[in-house]
């Protein structure tokens, strides 16, 4: 599909004047709750897959061509499978793949 | 600026957040059927919930000049179960000619499960069956990719059921271009931590324009927020863009979507956003 693109009103310089300080906020609140997690077990590393997948997904903030971040953190964060459940195992999703039925070859 | 706000679950909310969202410009909402946040115990329970979708909430909306639609069907949380799903299918043809009900829905997938698909499949059936515009869920953070393409699969297996009287709802960035290049609505529901915020839909109105594309708050019993279209607007103005593409996006695509039902009648302009109970 050919996007149609509604050209951006504002400027690369306009888009950070505006858009700056909340972002660099996330950034540092980011940082600040994986600091946390290592106060919380200074000895053990974390294994949980969620927190991994946040780990991947700012990796690739930085490693992703431009204009793709957003769909390519959205593609790690999910399920990659196509094969359907046999039966319902929890109610709701959790925001990121455990890896728990994979059919990939 | 008038909105319409297309996915709205009012049965969840307080009479105040009618009155907010008439405040900020909503003169017509849709509310689609979806899970109460817990299992129903029988059919019965369901066509009790049906008759507030139909009958009561439309006279709590009217309160405060803003016209209110539903869409009934087996919601994808609690598909799973098939039996009470055949036996609220069964029920529904019975609803559909209500004078506020535009269509199935929000049906689709939630953690994508043989018996859910089978219960999609069941009622995009019925729909084609009865000639009814659908409003399609698609599931949740991990499961939203999966989810939505096997849902386009069956959709796509119905072509009685044209594309453009269906709805896929909860689009992200990984998941619009292939609702819109199959020729289905788009809908970009705002939410203050899951699915799309203000800011990342209107990227994507930037990245793909405005056709075929709705915005809507979907706020429900979780954290969401009536007003959630009124702030998009907001994002908008904050970056810039015309009230021109603006109202395209919150109020004359959703007429041009909802039209295609007789039923629905579109907010005269000239409508006083709020009652005199404000």
């Amino acid at each position: 599909m050919t996007p149609t693109s509604v050209t951006s009103p504002l400027t690369p310089a306009q888009l950070v004047d505006e858009y700056f300080i909340e972002n660099r906020n996330r950034v540092v609140e980011i940082a600040a709750f994986l600091d946390r997690l290592d106060r919380a077990a200074p000895d053990t590393p974390l294994d949980d897959f969620r927190v991994q997948a946040l780990r991947g997904a700012l990796a690739l903030i930085l490693s992703s061509p431009a204009a793709s971040r957003v769909t390519s953190i959205q593609m790690m964060l999910s399920d990659p499978t196509s094969r359907p459940l046999d039966a319902l195992d929890r109610k709701g999703a959790v925001g990121a793949y455990d890896g728990s039925h994979d059919d990939r070859p | 600026m008038r909105y319409i706000d297309h996915h709205a679950h009012m049965a969840s909310r307080t009479t105040d957040d009618y009155a907010q969202m008439a405040l900020t410009g909503c003169v017509a909402l849709t509310e689609p059927a979806f899970w109460a946040g817990w299992d129903r115990s029988t059919a019965d329970g369901f066509d009790d919930y049906f008759r507030q979708l139909m009958e009561f909430e439309p006279r709590r909306a009217a309160q405060y000049g803003v016209q209110h639609y539903t869409w009934l069907g087996m919601n994808p949380k609690e598909s799973d179960n098939r039996e009470i799903s055949l036996e609220v299918l069964a029920r529904l043809p019975q609803y559909l000619g209500h004078p506020n009900v535009l269509g199935i829905g929000e049906i689709g997938l939630n953690r994508v499960t043989r018996n859910e698909i089978a219960t999609c499949t069941d009622q995009i059936e019925l729909a084609a069956r009865y000639e009814q515009m659908v409003l399609i869920h698609t599931p949740h953070l991990e499961d939203k990719l999966k989810g939505t393409r096997i849902t386009l699969d069956v959709l796509l297996a119905h072509p009685a059921l044209p594309a453009g009287r269906v709805l896929v709802d909860h689009a992200e960035e990984h998941t619009i271009e292939m609702i819109l290049e199959h020729g289905f609505w788009a809908g970009l529901t705002l939410y203050p931590q899951t699915k799309v915020s203000a800011a990342r839909a209107v990227d994507m109105i930037e990245y793909y324009g405005p056709e075929r594309i709705l915005v809507a708050g979907a706020c429900d019993w979780g954290p969401s927020e009536p007003i959630a279209v009124p702030k998009f607007i907001a994002e908008m103005r904050r970056r810039r863009h015309t009230d021109e593409l603006i109202q395209r996006v919150v109020f004359d695509n959703p007429v041009q979507f909802l039209s295609q039902s007789p039923k629905f009648k579109v907010p005269a302009a000239t409508r006083a956003a709020a009652s005199a109970r404000i």
